[in-house]
């Protein structure tokens, strides 16, 4: 096998890979999703499973991406087809990519419209346009803002609708990535992720420092917030419902709260009551582990075919392990260490536990905070801050997500970086513009990110650790990993890449197909269909179908090139596979 | 919050904490490593 690349790309230092990989993994899921997770399975508790999770899928499945780029990266190769190719040696491993390409490229279609939301509200509120006097005029002004009534209606080059801030953010990707590897991804890497990191850190300092933002509402203040976000053992109200079974209302917080829901459980004994729910409790319930481990898996990035690509440009001495886990505890400590103390105490200490509880991360980013913010004192600054600071993280991710496939073109077509850019370029221009335009109630969005930023990420991320461990062979991938590394990867961690990753990660998936494809209902509740599968079957939703036409389409054409490329032929007998 | 509360906060809070700094002093100290971070003006490895 020959390099296929007709030029050499490479990083210019450690720290700047680690930066780029950090940047890939650190986006608006550490900022809103990571929060809203941890508080809704039990805080404490969903820290267990997380971090379990992070140790047993997490850090395994990272040094394996590491390990197998950087590999693949020495025989010439730079995208997931070329990865697979190398490490299988099996004619038909090559195809693995065609998950590793659609991955990356699909989800930069709608991530990149994600990404101009939170430019138009850094820049909205830089103008003094937000200032909300109710949670109504929040959830508005974001429903006009991302053309959540009608299809097209997004559309817009005001400031009030998406289109102009979408255009700005592509260009500023397509210059970046046009720029190259070290000149462009690292670049801006090197600047953003310290500068996001600085502005987490003002913006950390003001919310701690809120206190009880209203005197006559006590219970809403940081401490709470924080309690809700880390308690342990949660106090929940519950109430008998018709049939005679208790339900948990809500989650108690405060004395105030607390002595008020008492007095009514005395009152009425037999129709109230308030329970302290434990931590061994909380962790014998399946949706806490799977929301643990998606949260780790979404959030580290693992799984996207970013890091396959990013480590083929290492050379052959370059360390892999420690800057595997210094990305990783970049990620986590933007997560854990910003995210966990910003999102949650602010929204509670402004709008309390009610305001806030089952919000979604979109819920929780574009109509909990604006509100926040303008309650606040300086609230345009910081709210500013905070957009912006969600606006670096998002391109930092974005980018990431181009690479994987100008690395595929270029291999599969043997073109060079100009025409791999404007050919990435008019496809993604195109994916996002139908995005943008099917804007209603967001099916687009919303279909393309079941599809492809859940359930192929899962395969991808069980395709590469079983790759590694059983095609590659454990032993083997762990002493090329050995190679060059500045630390060692522990002995425990040779079982948990053969065996108990890949049957956690299977058991993971089983848990998430038997909830969100069949519609099972892991809390014990009734089963009820999956909206997405209602969307393709029983009652058919063109813009889903579109969405997933598109994905299939996008599929089919990369695996058409790969099965035409000359790079993935062998070329002699030694090359010669099964 | 409460003392529970506190604890699993300051326990991840600071794990995560020192483990990110041991990472970034270890990278910062290895003796290998170059640091040459650059400009727009300086030429990196990227080239046609």
């Amino acid at each position: 096998m020959q390099p296929m690349t007709s030029h050499k790309e490479g990083w210019s230092s450690r720290l700047g890979v680690i930066l780029a990989v950090s940047g890939s993994a650190v986006g608006l899921g550490n900022f809103l999703r990571f929060p809203g997770q941890a508080a809704q399975y039990g805080g404490g508790a969903f820290m267990i499973a997380y971090f379990v999770s992070l140790v047993i899928i997490g850090l395994p499945i990272c040094w394996a991406e590491w390990t197998m780029g950087r590999y693949a990266g020495q025989k010439g190769f730079h995208s997931a087809a070329g990865a697979f190719h190398v490490c299988l040696k099996h004619r038909l491993a090559k195809y693995f990519g065609v998950i590793g390409v659609t991955v990356p490229v699909v989800i930069y279609m709608y991530y990149v419209v994600i990404e101009s939301w939170c430019l138009g509200y850094a820049v909205n509120f830089l103008f003094g346009n937000i200032d909300f006097a109710a949670p109504a005029d929040a959830s508005a002004f974001f429903g006009a803002f991302i053309g959540i009534s009608a299809d097209g209606s997004a559309w817009g080059l005001g400031l009030d609708h998406v289109g102009g801030f979408l255009i700005a953010v592509f260009v500023l990707n397509f210059v970046l990535i046009y720029r190259g590897v070290s000149k462009g991804i690292e670049w801006f890497c090197t600047y953003a992720m310290p500068a996001l990191v600085v502005l987490a850190l003002i913006i950390l300092i003001r919310v701690m420092t809120l206190g009880t933002p209203d005197p006559a509402i006590p219970d809403n203040n940081v401490n709470s917030g924080l309690g809700f976000m880390w308690n342990p053992v949660k106090v929940m109200l519950s109430e008998r419902t018709a049939d005679g079974q208790w339900v948990d209302v809500r989650e108690l917080l405060g004395t105030a709260a607390l002595s008020q829901a008492q007095t009514s459980a005395a009152a009425n004994p037999d129709t109230v009551r308030v329970r302290s729910v434990g931590v061994l409790e909380q962790l014998r319930k399946p949706q806490l582990w799977l929301a643990a481990a998606g949260q780790i898996f979404f959030s580290l990035s693992v799984g996207f075919g970013v890091i396959l690509t990013y480590a083929s440009y290492l050379s052959k001495r370059d360390d892999v392990v420690l800057s595997g886990l210094s990305a990783t505890s970049a990620n986590e400590f933007c997560e854990v260490g910003l995210g966990g103390l910003i999102t949650l105490p602010a929204g509670v200490a402004f709008l309390g536990v009610a305001g806030v509880v089952g919000q979604g991360t979109f819920g929780l980013g574009f109509n909990v905070l604006p509100m926040v913010f303008s309650q606040m004192p300086f609230g345009a600054v910081f709210g500013f801050l905070f957009f912006f600071l969600l606006f670096l993280a998002a391109v930092t991710s974005s980018l990431s997500m181009l690479q994987p496939g100008i690395a595929f073109v270029e291999e599969v077509l043997h073109i060079g970086r100009k025409q791999s850019v404007a050919m990435l370029g008019l496809i993604t221009a195109g994916g996002s513009g139908f995005v943008v335009y099917f804007s209603k109630d967001l099916k687009a969005l919303d279909t393309l990110d079941f599809w492809v930023g859940t359930f192929l990420i899962f395969l991808l991320a069980s395709a590469q650790i079983l790759a590694f461990s059983w095609g590659m062979g454990v032993d083997r991938g762990l002493n090329e990993a050995r190679v060059g590394s500045a630390i060692a990867i522990p002995r425990i961690f040779r079982p948990i890449m053969l065996w108990i990753c890949p049957l956690f990660l299977l058991s993971v998936f089983l848990l998430w197909v038997v909830e969100n494809l069949f519609g099972f209902n892991l809390a014990g509740g009734p089963p009820e269909m999956s909206s997405y599968i209602r969307d393709l079957i029983v009652e058919p939703n063109p813009v889903a179908w579109f969405s997933v036409t598109l994905v299939v389409v996008f599929g089919l054409f990369s695996g058409l090139l790969i099965a035409r490329a000359s790079a993935y032929k062998p070329k002699n007998e030694k090359d010669g596979f099964q | 919050m409460t003392l529970g509360g506190w604890l699993v906060m300051v326990l991840s809070v600071s794990g995560v904490t020192i483990l990110f700094g041991w990472c970034i002093y270890k990278v910062l100290t290895l003796p290998d490593e170059t640091k040459k971070l650059h400009g727009f003006e300086n030429n990196p490895p990227d080239s046609e």
